[in-house]
C-alpha cells in the first residue's frame, strides 16, 4: 500500500511543478513518474539521462567524477593521475571509502591523490610536457606500481593535450601500461559517460593484455563486476560466492587490481552488480570472449538467496548445492537479524534518491525489514534501469529522474517518510528538516551492506537513525508550545 | 550509420542494443535468416526500423555490427 493514491501523487507532481516557469515546468514534467507496474518500458513515462536544466540545484556529478572516482579510483595497484588543475583530484580523493588491503603509497595508492596541479602557463603552452615529466616521477617515486592512468580534467580537452601521444611513448618507456582517460567533466550530462568512458579505456587498454598467455583455469570461475567495495561491500559478497564453490577471480574495481582485471577474460560467467557503470564491459566480453554476464542483487536476505540460485544456475549440481547449503547456513541469522530489528522498523516509510542501482537494489532490503520505499529516482540512470525499476517498486509510488533540491524537499514535505537515503549533499538539508536521514552513496561511514553480514549492518543502522531520541528534540524550546498560559507572567 | 549490438535472450529471441543511446530492444522480426544470408531490415518493438548489411550467420552471439536507422523508434 501506498501513501498516497495514484490520483495524489499526480497531484502532487503537478503543485510541485507550478512554481516553474513554463518551459522548465514542461521539462521537468517528463522526469517524474507515478509508478504503473504493469508498463513494459518506462520510456513513455520517464525521461532520462538529459542535461540538467539550467537553474535548478541538480545533484550530479561530471564524467571526471564518473571515470576516476568510480571506475579507475579503486584500481589499487594502478596510480590514477588526476591531469589538470589541482583541485578535481583533491577534493575527489579517497571520499567513497573503497577499502583496499595493501600499505598506501606503497604497493596501493588508492588514498593517494596524483595530480598534475595545471596553472595558467601550462594551459597557455599545453602540458604535455608537465605530463610525461609528472608520469616519470610517479614511476621513479613509486616504483611498485603495476600501472597508470591518465584521467583528463575539462581543461584538457579544451585545450586539446594530445595525452594519447604521452601515455605511449612513456608506457613503452616504462614498460607498464599506461592508460589515456578521456574523461573531461564536460562530456555528457552526468557521471553516466565517465563510467562508460572508463569502460571504453579498459576496454582498449587493459582487457586484452593477456590474451593468449596461459592461466590456470577451473569451471568455476567468476568475477564481481560493478562492486567498488565500499565500507567493504565486495568483500562481504565475495564471502558468500567463495562459500558456495565459486573462485572469484577479480573484482572491478573495489579492491582490485591490474592483473584481475587481464585475467577477467579467463572466467566463466561475469557477476555485475551495478548495472549502470559496468555493463559496457561485459557486454564487450561476452561479444569477444563469450562469458556470459548476469546482473545480482545482494542487498536483503530475499534478494540474495535469489541471487545466489540464480548464480548457481549457470553451473553445475556441486554449486547449486553449495547455494543451498549457503542460504541454509546464513537464514537463521538473518531471521534472528529481521526477528530483532522488524519489530522497531515495521511499517516505517523510506525515501531514496540515489545513483546508478541502489534507488531499486536496497528496496528488497527495506521490504524484508518491513519498510516500505514510497519514492525513489537516480541522479544519472538511463530508460533501461527505469525498465528495471517500474518491477522493483510498488504501484504508485513516486519515480523521479535528477530530482532537483527544491522538488525533492517538497516531496518530502509532503509524503512525510520517516527516512531518507540519499547522499552528502542532501544529507543536512533534511537534518534540519528533522527528518531521519541515511547516506546510502557512502553508508554514512558505516558498512559493508552487501552480503548475509551487510544485512546484519543494514538492518543496525537503519534503527540507530531512525529510532534514535534525538528526533524528537529538534523544536527549539522558544518555539516548543508553551506549557502555562502566558497572563500569569503578565 | 551506428554502432550496434545484436544478442541472443536467454528465453530465446534477439535483442538489439544501441550503445550510443543505451537503447535495447527486442527484435521483432529479421528479413533474412538462413546461414548463408543473414540481416537485412530489423523491426524492432519499440517501432524502430534499422538495416544491416546481409552477412553470413554468425557463428556466436552477441555480435557488433553497423546499422543503418530506416525509422526512428517512437519516443
Amino acid at each position: 500500500m501506498a501513501v498516497l493514491t495514484r490520483e495524489e501523487t499526480d497531484a502532487l507532481i503537478a503543485e510541485v511543478l507550478e512554481i516553474y516557469p513554463e518551459k522548465a515546468h514542461k521539462d521537468r514534467k517528463k522526469h517524474l513518474m507515478v509508478n504503473d507496474k504493469t508498463l513494459e518500458s518506462s520510456k513513455k513515462c520517464i525521461t532520462s539521462n538529459r542535461k540538467s536544466l539550467p537553474g535548478v540545484m541538480t545533484m550530479r556529478g561530471c564524467a571526471y567524477a564518473g571515470s576516476k572516482g568510480v571506475v579507475w579510483g579503486p584500481i589499487k595497484d594502478m596510480v590514477s593521475v588526476s591531469h589538470g588543475p589541482i583541485g578535481c583530484g583533491q577534493y575527489a580523493r579517497a571520499g567513497r571509502r573503497n577499502y583496499y588491503v595493501g600499505t598506501t603509497g606503497v604497493d596501493v595508492f588508492c588514498e593517494m591523490n596524483f595530480t598534475s596541479d595545471f596553472q595558467e602557463k601550462d594551459v597557455v603552452f599545453g602540458g604535455d610536457k608537465k605530463l610525461t615529466k609528472l608520469l616519470g616521477e610517479v614511476e621513479q617515486l613509486f616504483p611498485l606500481n603495476k600501472g597508470l592512468s591518465v584521467q583528463s580534467e575539462c581543461p584538457i580537452g579544451l585545450i586539446g593535450d594530445d595525452i594519447e601521444a604521452v601515455s605511449k611513448r612513456v608506457a613503452e618507456e616504462i614498460g607498464k601500461p599506461v592508460v589515456p582517460v578521456r574523461c573531461e567533466g564536460f562530456r555528457g550530462v552526468s557521471q553516466s559517460l565517465g563510467h562508460h568512458i572508463a569502460n571504453d579505456s579498459v576496454r582498449d587498454w587493459i582487457l586484452s593484455n593477456r590474451d593468449g598467455q596461459p592461466f590456470e583455469k577451473t569451471p568455476y570461475d567468476v568475477a564481481i563486476l560493478g562492486d567498488y567495495n565500499i565500507g567493504g561491500d565486495a568483500w562481504a559478497s565475495r564471502i558468500l560466492l567463495e562459500e558456495m564453490g565459486l573462485r572469484v577471480v577479480g573484482q572491478w574495481s573495489g579492491d582490485g587490481t591490474l592483473a584481475e582485471m587481464e585475467n577477467t577474460p579467463n572466467v566463466k560467467l561475469n557477476l555485475l552488480h551495478c548495472y549502470r557503470s559496468m555493463n559496457y564491459i561485459s557486454r564487450h566480453m561476452e561479444e569477444k570472449y563469450g562469458i556470459p554476464w548476469l546482473e545480482y542483487n545482494f542487498f536483503g536476505p530475499t534478494k540474495i538467496k535469489e541471487s545466489l540460485r540464480k548464480i548457481a544456475s549457470f553451473f553445475d549440481d556441486k554449486i547449486k548445492e553449495g547455494a543451498e547449503r549457503v542460504i541454509e547456513k546464513y537464514t537463521p541469522m538473518m531471521d534472528a537479524v529481521i526477528a530483532k530489528y522488524k519489530p522497531r522498523l515495521q511499517g516505517k516509510k523510506v525515501m531514496l534518491y540515489v545513483g546508478g542501482l541502489r534507488p531499486r537494489h536496497v528496496v528488497g532490503a527495506y521490504e524484508d525489514l518491513g519498510m516500505e520505499v514510497v519514492g525513489t529516482g537516480y541522479e544519472f540512470a538511463h530508460n533501461d534501469d527505469y525498465d528495471r525499476t517500474i518491477k522493483e517498486m510498488g504501484d504508485a509510488t513516486l519515480i523521479y529522474d535528477d530530482v532537483t533540491g527544491y522538488e525533492f524537499e517538497r516531496f518530502v514535505e509532503t509524503m512525510k517518510p520517516d527516512l531518507i537515503g540519499s547522499g552528502i549533499k542532501e544529507k543536512y538539508v533534511f537534518h534540519k528538516l528533522g527528518v531521519p536521514f541515511r547516506q546510502l552513496h557512502s553508508w554514512d561511514y558505516s558498512g559493508p551492506y552487501h552480503g548475509t553480514d551487510g544485512f546484519a549492518i543494514f538492518a543496525r543502522d537503519m534503527d540507530l537513525t531512525l529510532n534514535n531520541p534525538c528526533w524528537s528534540k529538534l523544536t527549539a524550546p522558544w518555539l516548543k508550545p508553551q506549557e502555562e498560559p502566558m497572563q500569569e507572567a503578565a | 550509420m551506428a554502432n550496434i549490438m545484436i544478442r541472443q535472450k536467454p528465453a530465446g529471441g534477439l535483442v538489439f542494443y544501441l550503445p550510443k543511446r543505451d537503447m535495447e530492444a527486442d527484435i521483432r522480426s529479421i528479413e533474412f535468416d538462413t546461414p548463408e544470408k543473414w540481416g537485412g531490415e530489423l523491426k524492432l518493438e519499440n517501432g524502430g526500423v534499422y538495416f544491416v548489411d546481409p552477412i553470413p550467420r554468425p557463428e556466436r552471439l552477441p555480435v557488433s555490427v553497423n546499422a543503418k536507422r530506416l525509422v526512428a523508434a517512437e519516443d
